[in-house]
């Protein structure tokens, strides 16, 4: 059986190899199928698997739900986002809660059905709080391609869009961050490709694979990157090449690009990382939720004794802080991290910490 | 006239031909009078009630109306009972379409007839249009409990065997892809239907089943983590064992679900004596809603109130039950 082999083999090279080895797992999927395959009971021991910045809800900004439920308040407007996104506490409320005050707030599966939304409900603006990663952003690029064709002038987006590489610059360049490899995830190259992670290998020299979800994927994905701990090289390797080719997806990238600039964007916990999201270009500022509405800047902070920022870096894993499971539960959160379900809070309470 | 008025319930005329021309020959009700009047072989009686909202009201392998049957017939019968009369309630939107209210009709007499229950009585309010979601359904039911039949999570024994007579994730699935408007290929198909038949044939062949459920809404992982904590046991179950269909899991990952929360309306667990579980499986495969029963593990006696499954690759996680409702994923 494959697996056995691949197992075989990584507790092998793992014994060759003379010192603890700390794997990120970038995305938030991972995180999750990580433990629901129970693959830590199976890797060497050697091998410590930390959470990384991978779950867009984790990483949105208390501002930015604070924008989004400011403009969710506006009367004529339908709020329109992802349902993660609903629970994540903001400086005072969560979009949840600004929808038991009457605000309208709807969850809705893709980006397309919200734009549906606005040709339906002509007298309203249908504002879509835009979040993810490379995988999301195409979508909303492809319905914004489409509301410009068909005419749509009460669609807008919020655009809270992050970019995955940048992110990782900013782990590698912080003295506290001790990674020795990257489990990268699969869908977001699925857009990029992998050339836009060279310098993960080129400049820092860590060894990276985009990998793919299923349990021998991430199995395999762990033993390349092993294998060139082993081999002391450092390059981006591709695990999931059933789906990611090097260049990635152009036609998506083009869409993206032609909506969007990149911006400096703030992540919650790590703070502003310079062009890190995404910003529409000057020319489609007709769709953007921030220029109609010029909701407040939010001065909330973060809660105190939060330690998502810490475990978005890897720092920290989330038994470590002092919520995790007392003060901070999926039923009453405090950090987004135990909001989302690919949060690694969340992943934790629910398959591990008992 | 094609659609239902307020009147329809209001208890006039209207009302009057509604259940004449309608409820009563579909159901076999008898008379008008103000209760039924049944007669019940035992005086061990097991009593359940159930409200129906589901949406969409059609969906892929059935609607609210059958739903609503095998529903309540389920409740009785994983509790060991032989049902035998339900109720049903109808809350109707003001508006509803005639011909869907009918199709609701024929697929609740025709799921009562497959399981053998009898509809005894009913009641129809129409409400404001606005003031509902097209149609909700109550159904309550009544069954006898046979001999010294008895089940419940404290009858659970360290040793005894878990036990699951079909495939899961189908109906939540199915409903869920309706509702999104997606279609697979094969579709998935709701499991829908009445299980007491399948029970006969367990305690045909052993008259001790310590525990059952059908678990519904929450899925498999709730049910086991229920059963768990109610004995103080602990569950252990082999990913390998479970039967999932590969449009579920299919659906599953494209949607960022996980089939052991996805609702199911027609299969059940048991827990067993460990010598009567060959025997009690091998049973419910020659059930036709049977085909794909398996033991699916085994009950230790701790962690207590622990529900542990063993990867397929070998590893364990903790399954915990469903927290708020699932949701698709997003990136």
């Amino acid at each position: 059986m494959l697996m056995k082999k691949m197992l075989e083999e990584l507790h092998a090279l793992a014994g060759s190899i003379n010192k603890p080895l700390k794997l990120m797992e970038v995305c938030g999927t991972h995180t999750v199928e990580i433990f629901r395959h129970g693959i830590r009971d199976v890797i060497p021991n050697k091998i410590t698997l930390l959470s990384g910045p991978g779950c867009p809800v984790c990483v949105t900004s208390v501002r930015d739900v604070d924008a989004a439920i400011s403009i969710a308040k506006n009367r004529d407007v339908i709020m329109a986002t992802f349902g993660d996104m609903m629970r994540v506490p903001g400086g005072t409320q969560s979009l949840l809660e600004a929808r038991s005050e009457g605000a309208d707030v709807r969850v809705l599966y893709s980006p397309f059905d919200a734009l549906t939304l606005a040709q339906k409900e002509k007298d309203k603006t249908v504002v879509f709080f835009a979040t993810g990663f490379e995988t999301t952003s195409p979508l909303i690029a492809g319905t914004l391609a489409h509301a410009e064709l068909a005419g749509t002038k009460n669609f807008t987006i919020y655009a809270a869009h992050k970019l995955v590489p940048p992110a990782l610059k900013a782990l590698l360049d912080s003295p506290d961050v001790q990674v020795d490899g990257f489990i990268l995830p699969g869908h977001v190259s699925t857009i990029i490709g992998t050339v836009p992670y060279a310098f993960v290998a080129a400049e820092y020299k860590k060894p990276s694979v985009v990998t793919g979800f299923a349990a021998e994927e991430i199995i395999q994905g762990i033993l390349m990157i092993v294998r060139q701990v082993a081999e002391k090289r450092a390059a981006v390797e591709i695990q999931y090449t059933s789906v990611v080719r090097e260049e990635g997806n152009p036609r998506a990238v083009a869409l993206l690009d032609k909506y969007f600039e990149p911006a400096d964007a703030y992540w919650r916990g790590i703070g502003v990382i310079p062009g890190s999201g995404l910003k529409l270009r000057d020319q489609f500022k007709s769709f953007d939720a921030n220029k109609k509405f010029h909701p407040p800047i939010s001065d909330a902070k973060e809660p105190e004794l939060c330690s998502c920022g810490d475990i978005l870096r890897g720092v920290k894993i989330p038994t470590e802080c002092p919520l995790f499971g007392t003060g901070c539960t999926p039923e009453d959160p405090v950090g987004p991290c135990m909001v989302s379900t690919e949060g690694s809070c969340a992943a934790y309470y629910k398959y591990g910490h008992r | 006239m094609d659609r239902i008025l307020l009147g329809h319930g209001s208890g006039g005329k209207l009302m009057h031909d509604l259940i004449r021309q309608y409820f009563s020959p579909a159901f076999g009700i008898e008379g008008a009078g103000d209760s039924a009047v049944v007669n019940v072989p035992s005086n061990r009686l097991a009593y359940t009630t159930d409200s129906y909202v589901v949406t969409p009201l059609f969906f892929p392998g059935g609607n609210i109306g059958d739903l609503a049957v095998n529903g309540t017939v389920n409740d009785l019968a994983v509790s060991g009972a032989v049902p035998l009369f339900l109720t049903v309630g109808f809350v109707i939107e003001e508006g509803f379409p005639f011909d869907d209210l009918k199709k609701i009709i024929a697929s609740m007499s025709n799921a009562a007839r497959k399981a053998a229950v009898k509809i005894v009585a009913g009641d129809t309010k129409v409400v404001n249009k606005g003031k509902a979601d097209g149609i909700f359904i109550n159904t309550s039911g009544i069954g006898v409990l046979p001999g010294e039949r008895w089940i419940a999570a404290s009858l659970i024994r360290q040793g005894d065997k878990v036990i699951i007579s079909g495939e899961i994730g189908s109906h939540g699935v199915a409903v869920m892809a309706e509702r999104n408007g997606l279609t697979f290929a094969p579709p998935v198909i709701s499991d829908t239907r009445a299980l007491n038949g399948i029970v006969r044939e367990m305690y045909d062949v052993a008259s001790d089943i310590h525990f059952m459920r059908d678990p519904t809404r929450g899925g498999l992982a709730t049910t086991l983590k229920e059963a768990a904590l109610e004995s103080k046991l602990c569950i252990r179950i082999r990913e390998q064992s479970l039967p999932i269909p590969p449009g579920v899991k299919g659906a599953c990952g494209l949607l960022g679900l996980d089939p052991l929360f996805v609702a199911n309306e027609g299969i059940l667990i048991a827990v067993v004596k460990a010598s009567d579980a060959e025997a009690i499986t091998s049973a419910m495969r020659k059930h036709e809603h049977g085909r794909h029963a398996a033991i699916i593990g085994e009950i230790a006696d701790a962690p207590s109130g622990v529900v542990l499954l063993e990867t397929t690759i070998g590893g364990t996680r903790i399954i915990d039950m469903l927290q708020g409702e699932q949701l698709p994923r997003i990136c």
